[in-house]
């Protein structure tokens, strides 16, 4: 079961609310479909990012993916381990391999998205279609 | 093993220990280098010596270049030459990958390039010391034309992709002397990565369009595509799968209705060449790869050529400089053309690679269609031969080239990279894994007219082996290839963490931080 | 047909096991109104002796027997023919672009090595495997630094090579990049104290060449300098990689673009020649080109990969740093092979032979009364001259004594009549110098 604290994308994101702030990562399901990571590409801090608007990529070897901002909101913070050793991303999604903290637009914005059980419904119908 | 060789050789699976000469574990030329050596020596000066501090301010000269090989003529030899020997080539065996073309390429060519009054020739001496070139020029046009049915040509683009690009920008000049340059390219999912990102470099959006079930162009759907705002298609035909767009005229007409062009990527003329025209059956601009269709080497990657085809309507756009005939019968290279899109390239073009294709061209002439006959003759051989052991996910007929899909060895957890990987063991190249992208999976096989029956019979005896395997004992593919002198090599970390040059200081650094294991000869 | 590994029994068979009755079945799916009925009207068959004889026709009927003073973007040094009989080893020769590495490691390797030159050449931490040439990689890296800073802007030294300029400015026009220009001084050198805050405003990059067109040498580091004040990056063209043998290597640019082609590769009119871009490590991701970078297989043995390929158009597509995919892979190698066989001493004495033979042509033809230097800027193998005469008409003369003369300014810069760009390399003898100076001083005598 993914983890309760936080809501999901449809894009495999993920944000965490702490009060008017909010942690910003991408799923186990996406590290797995991307493999092995090799870089991010993260936004400056003070960028403002939109809900559904990208804010970024994360690169495997053979592939590049866009990460989508789940809120709205500025950048407060970024993860600069990731930099270092991307591969963090692959290790801890949830954790250690946060993107950005913002400082949110709109608390009640995450309220639109996937919550856990949502979420793990979502990500089996996915894999349903690709056995299919 | 001296300190400077960094990792020690090991032997492939099976083979006997024996004492292992350096020519299978050569380093890089500045780990053998050694200051004073020197492998070319210039004849003495015969005008007084200057010495550059003498000739120009110090804030303007260099130290010696740190690092810089010092070796001498034999080290070069030998180093190059076991260097060589790690490689696949086309001289070596097949190599079936997907629209490369990967044919022979002829000797002869090489020699009559570096004929002196050929390769000494430079590019701005006037034209009256220059028919010589001009000649060369003039007639590869000339067949060009007729193999094409187009009207016009530009033989400066370097490449396919800047022939793609210079063919959008005929047509942007095109349209916009029409008054409106249009916004959008379309471009079939099956495309080349270059055709998107040329059209980008166009200052055109793509526009992708989705190919149908049987993996040809929707042109049921067509027209819905094509509003005012499309300048072009860009097609390739046959497709990426290897099938000829039979609704092609149709394509054409739709297209030419709404005042948007049709762009050919030719880079599968290889099934056309002698057989069928693209001028004949409605593209208005195309390009030709002379790098595969017409055998001039790809020699690790580049150099190529990308000629651009055209009709009469575009002609006045075409790049500078343009080669003309004068009155007296002389050729010479103009550049005052107004309309013109400008130059895409400085001098006349890949001459060296233009007079390869020429020689090709000349050693065919009209019996070109053979070899086009023979390339269609292998691919569906070929086809036949595996189709009972690979999953076939379009049944339409063949032309160069065939795809089949991994979707069978995907079952006991093997996919088309593993099997490309095997298929090395079997002394063959892989071929093209994992496009086009409408094919999941995709296993892309064309194996030109220069295979034999009997090379073509190795590679599909190979591939039904491998196919037995991937039941058998899927693991052996999974961890191909066994026999080369690397394994699988490690790109994550080759990505993660670049190492991109020789350091003189950082011999043992490895982007992993970990030293490198000396592996003990078996 | 000697190309055609085939029988017709063998087709014949292969026709029969496969169900197709002829070979025409195969192609039904081309609509029967496309389908040829006649071969196509093309020269040939010819067999390889009358292919030879085509070539060496022509070969007749260009500039053999001529001495040449031209430079301008392409020179003629030497060569090794070892360099020839390594590059024509077929696993070389015809082998594929190195995307399966475990069966390319004399290319990738090679490779490896031709960046690591490049970057000890040019004073940069990175370079790629090549660009189609100077005029194209000058242009992508233009491009990349507008990428890099995000400005829409260029500003170019008129004395970089016209070619290259026109080049640029096909591509800006679509990007909607725009390009000023900057002039040059009587020195030769770029006109510094036309580089206003005006002219620099929004600018991504300042684009010179060292030496430039007319052979001269540009002060690179304070043009660095004068650039990073405004926020803009520098970009340093070489056109003759010869001169890096003496020459101080522009550390100090962001980008270098170069042409490789005096590094051991032919002229043969104007191609296959060999573009490179080196920059700083921190600009590698948006460096277009192929990267070959070290690794390891799993038994800890060294190898070398493509790396980095996600800037790259087989996986980015329309988002890609570039389009290009072929590059000039065996012009690389070609270079890789001759710096290997010049070496570190070679490279500089090829250099200084440059710079001895030019300077004993510059003595000998200003020595000609009218014929006077035409900029005070310091040069390496190239120097222009001002002749008391068009320069059309002296070259006429030449030619006709078998002498291509110096390339004319006029065409490109419309101030510059009577001037022309003259070059002497390692290859110029010094009979064919004394030579061109008498013909000239006989051509200029001559009444008008």
């Amino acid at each position: 079961m993914v983890p309760t604290d936080r809501r999901y994308t449809k894009e495999h994101e993920w944000v965490r609310l702490e009060g008017n702030a909010g942690t910003i990562g991408i799923t186990e399901y996406a590290q797995h479909e991307l493999g092995d990571v090799v870089f991010v590409e993260l936004p400056k801090l003070g960028a403002r990012l939109k809900s559904g608007q990208t804010m970024g990529t994360v690169e495997s070897v053979k592939a590049v993916s866009d990460i989508f901002s789940p809120v709205g909101g500025e950048v407060i913070e970024i993860n600069e381990t990731l930099a270092q050793s991307p591969e963090q991303i692959n290790k801890d999604p949830h954790g250690a391999a946060w993107l950005v903290k913002i400082r949110l637009d709109n608390p009640q914005e995450a309220a639109a998205l996937m919550d856990a059980a949502a979420y793990e419904a979502y990500i089996a119908e996915k894999d349903k279609e690709v056995s299919a | 093993m001296s300190e400077k060789t960094i990792v020690a050789n090991s032997p492939a699976v099976g083979t006997p220990s024996a004492a292992r000469h350096i020519s299978r574990n050569e380093g890089l030329i500045f780990e053998r280098s050694a200051p004073g050596k020197r492998a070319f020596e210039l004849p003495p000066l015969d005008v007084p010596a200057v010495a550059p501090s003498a000739a120009l301010d110090a804030s303007l000269l260099r130290d010696e270049i740190a690092g810089f090989p010092e070796v001498s003529e034999i080290e070069v030899i030998r180093h190059f030459t076991r260097l060589s020997t790690w490689n696949y080539a086309i001289d070596l065996g097949m190599y079936p990958l997907g629209s490369c073309t990967m044919k022979y390429n002829p000797r002869v060519n090489e020699f009559v390039a570096r004929l002196e009054g050929l390769a000494t020739e430079h590019p701005l001496q006037p034209a009256e010391v220059s028919q010589g070139c001009l000649r060369i020029l003039q007639l590869l046009e000339k067949c060009l034309l007729e193999i094409t049915g187009m009207d016009a040509v530009t033989l400066q683009p370097t490449a396919g992709a800047q022939g793609e690009l210079t063919g959008l920008l005929l047509i942007r000049a095109l349209l916009e002397s029409r008054g409106n340059a249009r916004r959008k390219v379309l471009i079939p999912d099956s495309a080349h990565g270059t055709n998107p990102a040329s059209v980008v470099i166009a200052g055109y959006e793509v526009q992708n369009i989705k190919s149908n079930d049987r993996g040809q162009l929707d042109t049921d759907h067509l027209r819905e595509y094509v509003t005012d705002d499309v300048a072009a298609l860009m097609l390739t035909n046959p497709s990426t799968i290897g099938v000829f767009e039979e609704r092609i005229a149709e394509i054409a007409e739709i297209l030419h209705s709404r005042g948007a062009l049709l762009y050919m990527d030719g880079a599968n003329m290889n099934a056309l060449a002698g057989v069928t025209r693209p001028g004949d059956f409605g593209v208005d601009v195309m390009h030709l790869n002379l790098h595969k269709t017409f055998s001039t080497p790809h020699g690790g990657g580049g150099p190529g050529a990308g000629p651009v085809l055209v009709k009469k309507v575009l002609e006045p756009f075409l790049p500078v400089p343009r080669l003309v005939e004068r009155a007296d019968g002389t050729l010479a290279l103009e550049s005052h053309r107004p309309q013109s899109i400008g130059r895409v390239r400085a001098f006349a073009g890949n001459f060296g690679v233009l007079l390869r294709a020429l020689a090709y061209t000349l050693a065919y002439g009209p019996g070109i269609r053979q070899a086009t006959e023979d390339a269609v003759l292998n691919a569906n051989y070929i086809r036949k031969n595996l189709e009972s052991v690979y999953d076939l996910p379009y049944g339409l007929a063949s032309m160069h080239e065939v795809v089949f899909s991994d979707a069978r060895q995907k079952k006991h957890g093997v996919g088309t990279m593993d099997i490309a990987k095997r298929l090395i063991d079997y002394g063959f190249h892989p071929y093209t894994t994992a496009f086009p992208l409408i094919v999941p999976g995709a296993l892309m096989i064309e194996p030109t007219e220069s295979e034999s029956r009997e090379e073509c019979d190795l590679f599909i005896g190979a591939m039904r082996a491998i196919a037995e395997e991937v039941e058998r004992n899927p693991e052996l593919v999974k961890t191909a290839p066994h026999s080369t002198r690397v394994g699988r090599l490690d790109e994550v970390g080759a990505a993660r963490k670049p190492v991109l040059r020789w350091h003189p200081k950082q011999p043992t650094e490895l982007p992993s931080g970990v030293a490198p294991k000396v592996v003990p000869s078996a | 047909m000697r190309y055609l590994p085939k029988s017709d029994a063998e087709r014949r068979d292969m026709l029969a096991s496969i169900g197709a009755p002829s070979i025409e079945k195969l192609f039904e799916s081309i609509p029967e109104k496309f389908r040829l009925r006649e071969p196509l009207k093309l020269p040939g068959p010819l067999s390889e002796a009358e292919i030879i004889d085509f070539f060496r026709a022509r070969a007749e009927e260009n500039s053999k027997g001529y001495a040449s003073f031209l430079g301008a973007g392409v020179y003629s040094h030497l060569r090794s023919v070892v360099t020839d009989a390594l590059m024509q080893r077929g696993e070389f020769l015809t082998s594929y672009t190195p995307y399966q590495a475990e069966i390319s490691q004399g290319t990738l390797q090679a490779i490896f090595e031709f960046q690591t030159l490049m970057c000890q050449l040019t004073g940069q931490e990175v370079a790629n495997a090549s660009m189609y040439d100077g005029s194209t990689a000058l242009t992508e890296a233009a491009l990349m630094a507008s990428r890099l800073t995000g400005r829409q802007h260029l500003v170019i030294a008129r004395s970089v090579h016209p070619e290259y300029r026109q080049v640029l400015a096909t591509y800006a026009k679509q990007i909607g990049v725009e390009v000023r220009d900057v002039g040059f001084t009587p020195t030769g050198q770029l006109d510094d104290a036309a580089l206003s805050e005006k002219i620099f405003d929004g600018a991504a990059a300042l684009i010179v060449q060292s030496p430039n067109f007319f052979g001269v040498i540009e002060p690179v580091a304070a043009l660095a300098e004068k650039a990073h004040a405004h926020g803009a990056l520098l970009i340093t063209c070489v056109a003759e990689a010869v001169s890096l043998g003496v020459l101080r290597p522009p550390a100090e640019a962001d980008i270098v673009a170069l042409e490789g082609q005096s590094l051991g590769i032919a002229p043969s009119y104007g191609g296959p020649y060999l573009g490179v871009i080196a920059t700083r490590e921190k600009f590698v991701r948006q460096m277009p080109g192929r990267l070959a970078g070290q690794t390891t297989d799993a038994a800890g043995r060294r190898g070398f990969v493509l790396t980095l390929a996600t800037r790259e158009q087989h996986i980015r597509r329309e988002r890609a740093t570039s389009n290009i995919c072929t590059n000039e892979a065996l012009m690389a190698l070609a270079a890789t092979i001759h710096l290997s066989l010049l070496g570190k001493e070679g490279l500089r004495e090829m250099a200084t032979q440059n710079v001895a033979k030019a300077r004993f042509l510059f003595a000998e033809l200003t020595k000609i009364p009218g014929v006077r230097p035409a900029f005070s800027g310091p040069y390496f193998n190239e120097f222009t001259l001002e002749f008391p005469r068009s320069v059309r008409m002296i070259n006429a003369a030449l030619l006709r004594e078998k002498i291509v003369g110096p390339l004319s300014l006029g065409i490109h810069y419309p101030e510059l009549t009577k001037r022309a760009v003259v070059c002497a390399t390692e290859t110029t003898t010094r009979a064919s110098m004394e030579r061109f100076a008498e013909t000239l001083t006989r051509i200029l005598a001559r009444p008008v």
